[in-house]
């Protein structure tokens, strides 16, 4: 029998955080910090929404490209927190999550043996998807004295004449890094003058802690060469609905939703009508899920630091960092004995990329009583393992 | 920070003053004698349990008042409330607009003892024009809490 598999495929290596959910879900009893989603229930007025929509029989599709009362919402939600002008009916497309709009947006974009810029510690998805599309995957180490942004130099050490995309994966999954408007302004340089396109992931935009969020799209000559990807998971705990979008040149984004079309046909209709109301009236509760998120961030910094798990502070996102280096631990060492030893599931820090070595990511979104059981046991397994 | 400090109290008054300093960007000491403020200037006014009595086998009774009143001239309302809710059995007492004027919310341990209450203690009282009394079945939610068993963790252990 020949091989039924594409030679793409097999060079696509398993999730790392795969691996590593095998070994947890084996130990039943576990308290993790280790999950990549929000612990708050969609907020009720949302749910509400979406059953309402089931009662009053929208069961159909949508059209491709998504709800324009959706659209229309979101192109006002981006003008009125990042500053960004859209026009629903020709740059905007609904997704099934932003991974979706990931994956297409490389599809659309790459012909063989274009390059992207990833860098990592990131999103497990970039690197993969990049391969599937055709694309040659470049990855940017991010380091720890930058408080993991992405400098001009590191693009200009990796670009050669085959690079085509930066990714943009800021407010960063497992990090928790920001740029702020200073770090974007080389950025955006560069990627004008060496003739690139960016696809920036800012799914977890509404989340950063005491500064705004600034859009790469919003710099003057980016809106054209920037295709922005958000969504409802993170900002309005939304993650099993699986609703995301893209906005971005009209051009690309035609050729995104063709192959949206093919591949998915539309996004879930419910998920889309109750997406309409997370936009329309969902500000105060994001508003009291990030500063539910910054008491628990700045606990977690302060007792990590505390007890020599250096930790540099995050502004964005729901993770924190910290470095395992002192024990003289690999990642995956470290997380394997805490579980092991103390219960607690985190994941290596190299889940997100070869880089993420000698880091652990850690997540806040949990409440502050299973925040600080697990911190006590992390500061037991420290303590005992101390050199 | 004042309203950020008690928004973080509302849901939860045991966390210590030390986590509640890290978390609003304070200092022990400062939100310590913050919070000793607003309890001086009575803006906190106490630190009850919330306790689902439900689940307690003990006898225990609440029941809602409706009580329409005549207020007194120069006084309005707040004396005869304050004469409500002076007595012990007495846990809520607001002044409502629309068909009746008191909310009287009181406990007891027995469906007599609040009937007794009612007709002895308080329809007697000369400014009380007219009672109607109803009993609680059985509570939901309560001080923005549900009083049902909380849901568990359903997310996965690890995820990306």
């Amino acid at each position: 029998m020949r091989n039924p598999l594409s030679d793409t495929i097999t060079k696509v290596k398993p999730s790392g955080i795969r691996k590593f959910f095998d070994v947890v879900s084996e130990m039943k009893d576990a308290i993790s910090l280790g999950v990549g989603e929000p612990d708050f229930d969609t907020p009720w007025h949302i749910r509400e929404e979406g059953i309402y929509s089931l009662e009053k029989g929208k069961t159909f599709y949508t059209s491709n490209s998504g709800l324009k009362e959706l659209k229309i919402e979101i192109c006002n939600y981006l003008l009125r927190r990042f500053g960004l002008s859209y026009n629903f009916a020709t740059e905007t497309i609904v997704t099934v999550g932003g991974s979706e709009a990931i994956d297409i947006a490389l599809r659309v974009m790459l012909n063989p043996g274009d390059e992207v810029l990833i860098p990592q510690p990131s999103y497990v998805s970039y690197h993969p998807c990049t391969i599937l599309a055709g694309g040659v995957p470049v990855v940017i180490e991010l380091k720890e004295e930058n408080d993991f942004k992405l400098t001009k130099e590191q693009i200009l050490g990796a670009i050669t004449d085959k690079t085509k995309i930066l990714i943009m994966p800021f407010p960063n999954n497992p990090t928790g890094s920001i740029m702020t408007y200073d770090d974007l302004k080389d950025i955006a340089k560069v990627v004008i003058e060496k003739d690139l396109f960016v696809i920036s992931d800012e799914i977890y935009a509404e989340l950063t802690y005491g500064q705004d969020h600034v859009s790469i799209a919003s710099f003057p000559g980016l809106k054209e060469r920037t295709v922005v990807i958000n969504g409802f998971s993170k900002a309005y705990a939304m993650t099993g609905w699986r609703l995301g979008y893209a906005v971005g040149p009209a051009n690309i984004l035609e050729q995104m939703i063709k192959v949206h079309q093919f591949a998915i046909m539309c996004a879930p209709t419910n998920s889309q009508y109750a997406g309409i109301e997370a936009l329309k009236n969902g500000d105060p509760d994001v508003q009291m899920m990030r500063e539910a998120y910054d008491g628990r961030r700045k606990l977690l910094i302060h007792a990590l630091n505390n007890m020599g798990l250096k930790t540099f502070e995050p502004f964005g996102a729901f993770y924190v960092f910290p470095s395992v280096k002192s024990l003289g631990m690999t990642s995956e060492e470290f997380a394997t004995k805490l579980l092991k030893e103390e219960k607690v599931a985190v994941v290596p820090g190299t889940a997100f990329g070869d880089c993420g070595e000698g880091f652990l990511r850690i997540s806040y979104a949990y409440s502050i009583d299973n925040l600080k059981i697990a911190l006590e046991r992390i500061e037991k397994f420290v303590e005992r393992h101390k050199k | 920070m004042r309203r950020r400090l008690l928004e973080a109290m509302d849901k939860n008054s045991k966390v210590s003053a030390a986590d509640l300093a890290l978390m609003l960007g304070s200092t022990e000491e400062e939100v310590t004698a913050l919070i000793k403020t607003l309890e001086d200037e009575a803006v906190i006014c106490g630190y009850p349990t919330l306790i689902n009595w439900d689940k307690v086998e003990c006898e225990r009774v609440t029941a809602l008042i409706e009580v329409k009143v005549t207020p007194q001239r120069g006084l309005g309302f707040d004396r005869i409330a304050e004469r409500i809710y002076k007595f012990h059995e007495v846990q809520s007492v607001y002044l409502m607009s629309g068909g009746f004027d008191l909310t009287v919310i009181i406990t007891g341990k027995t469906l007599g003892e609040v009937a007794n209450f009612v007709s002895a203690k308080l329809a007697p009282m000369d400014a009380v024009q007219s009672t109607a009394t109803h009993f609680v079945l059985k509570k939901y939610k309560e001080h923005g809490l549900p009083l049902v068993q909380e849901s568990h963790d359903e997310r996965m252990l690890i995820s990306p």
